[in-house]
């Protein structure tokens, strides 16, 4: 299956969540985004959660892999 | 939810808190203001000359490093930098002279109300209607573009340089200045400062406590978190001004506060403006900046720059009102800002492609 994945590595708040918002706008299904820092993690968790998505977790070499689903 | 809790707790002990400061010292309801301490800090340095605003406040370096402590302890602390250093210290110089011309950091806001000082209304309007313009920049794509990692060392230095300055408080040494009357002359003894300072920075890097991200959050994705810990200050502090008998409800006489409407207003939508392209309130830049994130570091260098000069060149407002200088000083601060956020904007969103097919955001 093709992903997009959205680089918010290095993006302070609210970047990432706005980034991940204008994603989800695009498609719809699931995107994956690539953070770097806990607080955009738990920031996209929130917001995703909130929105009915479901997410995974991977650790990745340069940052974490947020899998978001619906 | 157990994060929710946690981030109210933690702003129940921040405006508890900040009453006990009060109790034990501190002007009426400035238990804790970043903005009015980074002044007085920069004041006891010598780097502005007003005599009534000057004292190393023990807060600022307890804020700094509990959350450097905590991050460190939680494998968090993580040396960053590079996101447009220098379009931060300008940011922070404005949001220094916006909260100098209502005389309080969003903080100390939240705190005036809870004392009863009704001025703070017309802030909080301003606040949250400079929170609403900024947020119009960031949708549209604005960005101060990513940080990188840095060398460790970088990121340790200003937790250093907060207890350099702590050893000079503790020492007593004739290099600081000490106001004798005024606001810079009324502080708790150091060792409380100090602690409640930490046990704030600590809490807050836990939860992320940030006053313009409660707002901001709300609006944008209609997210409650960061704004409960935002009330919870809000309620703590006015049980507390109660129970100490500080409460005191109306416009006139307020302590370190000016009655004119307009300019409270515009003083706060400027702070608020600033600080949502900042990402954080002055707090939040703190605890940033203790949690290695030098960017926060040259944003507080701004607003204590921004302090010195707005008392330097009389931008500061007093008791009596803002100054013809502070308010010269608010406009091209709007002008500036929106400046910033206009040439930052960046349209395009990016994907990157798993798999083969490359798609255009």
């Amino acid at each position: 299956m093709k992903v997009n994945v959205v680089d918010a590595r290095g993006k302070a708040c609210p970047e990432p969540v706005l980034l991940t918002k204008k994603a989800l706008e695009i498609y719809k299904n699931g995107i994956d985004v690539l953070v770097d820092n806990v607080t955009a993690r738990e920031n996209i968790k929130r917001f995703v959660k909130s929105l009915g998505y479901n997410i995974n977790e991977k650790e990745e070499l340069d940052g974490i892999l947020l899998e978001i689903r619906k | 939810m157990g994060e929710k809790r946690s981030i109210i707790i933690n702003g129940l002990i921040v405006g508890f808190l900040s009453t006990l400061l009060v109790k034990f010292g501190n002007p009426i309801n400035m238990g804790i203001c970043i903005a009015c301490f980074i002044r007085d800090t920069v004041g006891s340095l010598g780097l502005h000359r007003a005599e009534v605003v000057q004292y190393l406040r023990p807060e600022i370096i307890g804020i700094v490093l509990g959350a450097f402590l905590m991050s460190y302890g939680k494998k968090e602390f993580q040396t960053r930098g590079g996101s447009s250093p220098f379009t931060r210290f300008i940011l922070g110089f404005i949001v220094m002279i916006g909260a100098l011309m209502f005389l309080g950091c969003p903080l100390r806001m939240v705190l005036r109300l809870a004392g009863g000082d009704l001025n703070a209304l017309f802030g909080i309007v301003g606040f949250a209607s400079g929170i609403y313009i900024g947020i119009q920049f960031l949708n549209k794509g604005f960005t101060l573009k990513r940080t990188y990692n840095l060398n460790k060392a970088e990121g340790f230095i200003f937790p250093i340089v907060n207890i350099v300055l702590l050893i000079l408080l503790i020492s007593g040494s004739a290099l600081l200045i000490v106001s004798a009357k005024g606001p810079g002359s009324q502080h708790s003894p150091i060792l409380l400062s100090l602690v409640v300072g930490l046990v704030v920075g600590a809490y807050a890097q836990r939860t992320r406590l940030c006053m313009v991200g409660g707002i901001r959050d709300l609006i944008l994705f209609k997210d409650w978190y960061l704004l409960s810990g935002f009330i919870a200050i809000f309620v703590a502090a006015l049980i507390g001004n109660m129970v100490f008998g500080f409460f005191k409800l109306g416009f006139i006489g307020q302590a370190i506060a000016h009655t004119d409407g307009l300019w409270n207003f515009l003083g706060m939508t400027l702070a608020g403006f600033g600080s949502v392209l900042l990402g954080g309130c002055p707090m939040r830049q703190l605890i940033l900046a203790g949690e290695g994130n030098v960017d926060s570091v040259i944003t507080i260098l701004g607003m204590a720059a921004g302090a010195a000069f707005a008392h330097n060149f009389k931008l500061a407002s007093s008791a009596q009102g803002p100054t013809a200088n502070g308010k010269i000083a608010v406009i091209i601060g709007f002008i500036v800002v929106v400046l910033i956020g206009y040439f930052n904007i960046e349209r395009e969103i990016s994907f990157k492609v798993k798999g083969d097919v490359k798609v255009e955001g």
